[in-house]
């Protein structure tokens, strides 16, 4: 299985090869790969409907117990093939959207490659396997959105889309380091069955919070949800695939995978009911505002990612499995639809769906199509999608918490989004003919065969709800009720939750039939609407901005002092800090001296201190040199004869090449204001305060052994030198003093062509250039 | 004397960045001169000062016969003494060249690379 992934990205890798090869046949070609991967689970099915577990184990960085463990339950199995199934249908379908795109070999790379990371998402055991895998899904989902990356709108998209949901996956790989903390493990499955110990765990509380923002940014849950619709400036393809089945369901994939793990408590509990159930109402009451095919349909995703979110956070048996059913049907039809809606853009050149009318007549296969998958939509019979709310209703009317709050939300929505079925099925087919600025026709097989199949299965398993019992019952099980009895049927009966759909019903055809007035009632509430979260990430982008700038003028300013300013001041703050806090420095020495050391050192000072206040340079050069003789005497009076020729010799050097250098240069002039000074003379000070505590405490500690001891011992019998300084330099550490030549040699070589290369050549070059017109 | 140097180090030191933060480059080079002078110094006074004992073998022995300064620091420091030469002459020549191109001594008017 880690094969198929990892060869999976070799092949995405590999279209721009292939489309060399198969021209516009690629997509299909490359279709191969999910069809291949879809059939393999379906060939694992028997296993997995026995409840078992298939296990395929890599270490990947055995120290640090990172494995590339795939593992396929119910619920992997489930995402698993909605990925490749759903993949296949896009890709073929993509081939035909996308025909003759001069960066459809591009398109098929990045969309291969989120395939896989959507894949190995879903079927990696480890914490950190699949932390990588969720990011790989965010950008290659940020290149899919911004695919037509010359269109401004979609970069900006795709950065929102990025930033929202990478600001989230930081969130989240905090949240797992806390989860493997608690959990003490980074296995998945080990993690599930230590429930009861993580929910007791004192990170509880912070590691909730931390992989509920990961997984609510991914899913688009309130209020991060207005990525999701502006993602829609991806080709529809990536929509389709995006929003129906992958990108957006990681979230949900992830809150399903740790329910057993982390859920059941009151904090979840609440926190997923209520922040779902409010996702799912806004995403239902903004879905009517638009009349885009594509922002209808984005609306509506919000909705039912809300709906999952919230089935997730009630918990109970009929609550999972409503999920699995929801999460289904939303698939299959959502998959179709938008299909559908790139067919209509593709054949009509419009997404308005008030642009559109009577289009039945002209494509009545797509007609026929949609009109099936928008029932599963819409949430009636015969379709899955009836199921699903059905369940989902039932649940709710049992829910223990915030029923008063949530119930109404769901009702609300529902009839809600039978609207937008209803728009998205009714006003581009049907009605009155309308010219649109392309002529339709049917759309290419290639295109259509995606939607129908997806919505046959809609029908299929609506009509034969039987067929989903072992599959849903195996997934409920892995979440958290493992002693489900699944029985999924079409007709439960006169009760409660088909009365609350028959008023959603009657709800739901008024809003469609009163749509165009209640669009301009409410285009009145955009004044309210341009506050809400989007406004808050584009402040906060333009804060970001704004921040920067100010520390790039502040921190980078040009100026050599003030980066020497801050890094002495950083360094004495830590430095200082430490020496304080480990030790206080002993200040009583015993102060063994003569008066003529004292009074070297007392010339060393006054030659420092002259330096820097003489006005005049060559005062200044003198000054200089009487602090370096100073320092040759001590190392004369302190046994350093080597020390002491060498510093005599550079001394003089010295103030040779500073007299001849800088003979010809002006007095020093006063640049700076005494306030800069007594700042500069401030820092200054305490830097040199600090090098002598610093120093006063090394002297103070204990005394390690040296480890000059072993070269004083064998500088005769193994260097054959009786100057111990002088076998160091040449034997012990000859490599050292090979350095030090060639840094000399290179100063030397860059001394010589700066005194080569004069001024005068320098500006008649530079004339010459200039009138040859070359400013290069 | 560790203590004396102790402060007279600090005292170096000081005086090299309150140099280096001018903004004339003269005593930009001025105060690296200090800078390594101060480091050579710090480096030999805190391997410990002996009086008369230099890291010499007498004649006919094969080690010393008594306690002898530590060897290690004083090779090191030669090192960075002659190294501070190459690095202050090149340093000295720079500056002298961005004179004869820029005729000014003052850092903030070297902010243009186009000069």
């Amino acid at each position: 299985m880690q094969y198929a992934v990892l060869g999976g990205f070799c092949v995405a890798a590999m279209a721009p090869l292939l489309y060399r090869w198969f021209g516009a046949r690629t997509a299909g070609v490359m279709a191969l790969l999910p069809a291949a991967i879809a059939a393999w689970l379906m060939a694992q099915w028997p296993t997995i409907a026995g409840g078992g577990t298939l296990w395929r184990e890599w270490a990947w960085v055995p120290g640090l117990d990172i494995t590339l463990t795939f593992m396929i339950d119910g619920l992997a199995w489930l995402f698993a093939m909605l990925i490749t199934v759903i993949g296949t249908l896009v890709l073929i379908y993509s081939g035909e959207y996308l025909h003759g795109h001069r960066d459809l070999p591009r398109f098929l790379v990045v969309i291969t490659a989120f395939m896989m990371s959507m894949l190995g998402l879903v079927l990696a055991d480890n914490l950190v396997a699949l932390f990588v895998f969720w990011e790989l899904t965010s950008i290659t989902s940020y290149l899919l959105i911004g695919f037509n990356h010359t269109d401004p709108v979609a970069r900006k998209s795709a950065q929102q889309g990025l930033f929202v949901t990478v600001g989230g996956g930081l969130a989240l790989l905090a949240g797992f380091v806390m989860l493997a903390l608690a959990g003490e493990s980074w296995s998945l499955a080990e993690l599930t069955e230590r429930g009861e110990q993580l929910k007791a765990h004192a990170l509880y509380a912070p590691l909730l919070v931390c992989v509920l923002l990961g997984a609510f940014t991914k899913s688009a849950q309130f209020p991060f949800h207005f990525w999701l619709p502006n993602a829609m400036a991806a080709p529809t393809p990536v929509s389709a695939y995006l929003h129906s089945a992958t990108m957006v369901k990681a979230g949900i994939y992830l809150l399903a995978r740790l329910h057993p793990a982390l859920g059941g408590t009151e904090a979840w509990v609440v926190t997923l009911s209520l922040v779902g159930a409010l996702t799912m109402a806004s995403g239902a009451f903004l879905a009517i505002q638009h009349t885009n095919i594509k922002k209808l349909l984005a609306y509506s995703t919000v909705m039912a990612l809300g709906t999952l979110t919230m089935l997730l956070g009630i918990g109970t048996e009929t609550a999972l499995a409503a999920f699995v059913v929801f999460l289904l049907g939303h698939s299959l039809y959502k998959g179709a639809l938008f299909m559908v809606a790139g067919i209509l853009d593709h054949e009509t050149g419009t997404k308005e769906v008030t642009a559109m009318g009577g289009l039945r007549h002209a494509m009545p296969r797509t007609a026929l199509v949609t009109v099936v998958a928008a029932l599963s939509l819409a949430g009636l019979p015969p379709l899955v999608g009836f199921i699903g709310k059905e369940s989902m209703l039932e649940s709710l009317l049992a829910a223990e918490h915030h029923r008063a709050v949530i119930l109404p939300m769901a009702f609300f929505a529902a009839f809600l989004t039978l609207a937008v079925a209803a728009i998205v099925a009714i006003r581009p087919f049907f009605g009155g003919w309308r010219e649109t600025p392309r002529t339709p026709h049917e759309p290419p097989g290639g295109m259509l065969a995606g939607p129908a199949l997806l919505a046959a299965l809609s029908l299929l398993f609506g009509l034969a709800p039987g067929l989903l019992d072992s599959l849903v019952g195996v997934t409920v099980a892995g979440i958290g009720a493992p002693q489900a009895e699944v029985h999924l049927a079409l007709w439960h009966g006169l009760n409660l939750p088909l009365v609350l759909s028959l008023a959603s019903l009657v709800l739901g055809a008024l809003v469609f039939r009163r749509w165009d007035r209640l669009r301009s009632w409410l285009a009145r509430l955009e004044p309210l609407m341009a506050r809400g979260p989007e406004a808050g990430y584009e402040a906060s982008m333009r804060g970001l901005t704004r921040v920067a700038e100010w520390q790039t003028r502040f921190l980078q300013n040009g100026y050599i002092r003030n980066y020497l300013v801050m890094t002495l001041l950083v360094l004495l703050g830590l430095v200082g800090h430490a020496l304080l806090m480990r030790q206080t420095p002993n200040l009583t020495f015993a102060l063994d001296l003569y008066l003529h050391e004292a009074l070297v050192a007392g010339l060393m000072v006054a030659g420092a201190v002259a330096a820097c206040v003489m006005r005049s340079r060559l005062a200044a050069v003198a000054a200089v040199g009487v602090m370096g003789y100073s320092i040759a005497l001590t190392f004369v009076l302190f046994s350093a004869p080597d020390l002491a020729i060498t510093q005599l010799l550079v001394e003089t050097l010295t103030v040779i090449l500073l007299v001849l250098v800088l003979f010809r240069l002006p007095r020093f002039a006063t640049l700076s204001t005494p306030i800069e000074r007594l700042r500069d003379l401030v820092v200054a000070g305490l830097s040199g305060g600090l090098i002598t505590l610093l120093m006063l405490a090394v002297l103070s500690g204990d005394r390690l052994p040296r480890i000059s001891d072993y070269m004083v011992a064998n500088s005769q019998p193994l260097g054959h030198g009786h100057n111990i300084v002088n076998v160091i330099l040449v034997d012990f550490r000859a490599l050292d003093t090979l350095g030090e030549m060639f840094v000399l040699a290179l100063a030397a070589i860059g001394v010589y062509a700066m005194l080569r290369f004069h001024a005068e050549e320098y500006e008649a070059r530079n004339a010459s250039r200039i009138w040859r017109g070359d400013n290069g | 004397m560790e203590p004396l140097m102790a402060v007279t180090i600090g005292i170096l030191f000081a005086a090299a960045i309150y140099m280096m933060l001018r903004r004339s480059i003269v005593k930009l080079v001025v105060g690296l001169i200090l800078l390594s002078n101060a480091a050579n110094l710090l480096i030999f006074a805190t391997a410990g000062m002996l009086r008369g004992a230099p890291p010499l073998v007498p004649q006919g022995l094969s080690a010393p016969a008594n306690m002898v300064a530590d060897p290690l620091p004083q090779a090191l420091v030669l090192t960075a003494i002659v190294i501070a030469f190459g690095v202050l002459s090149f340093a000295v020549v720079l500056v002298r060249r961005a004179w004869e191109i820029v005729r000014a001594d003052d850092l903030d008017k070297m902010k243009d690379t186009d000069t």
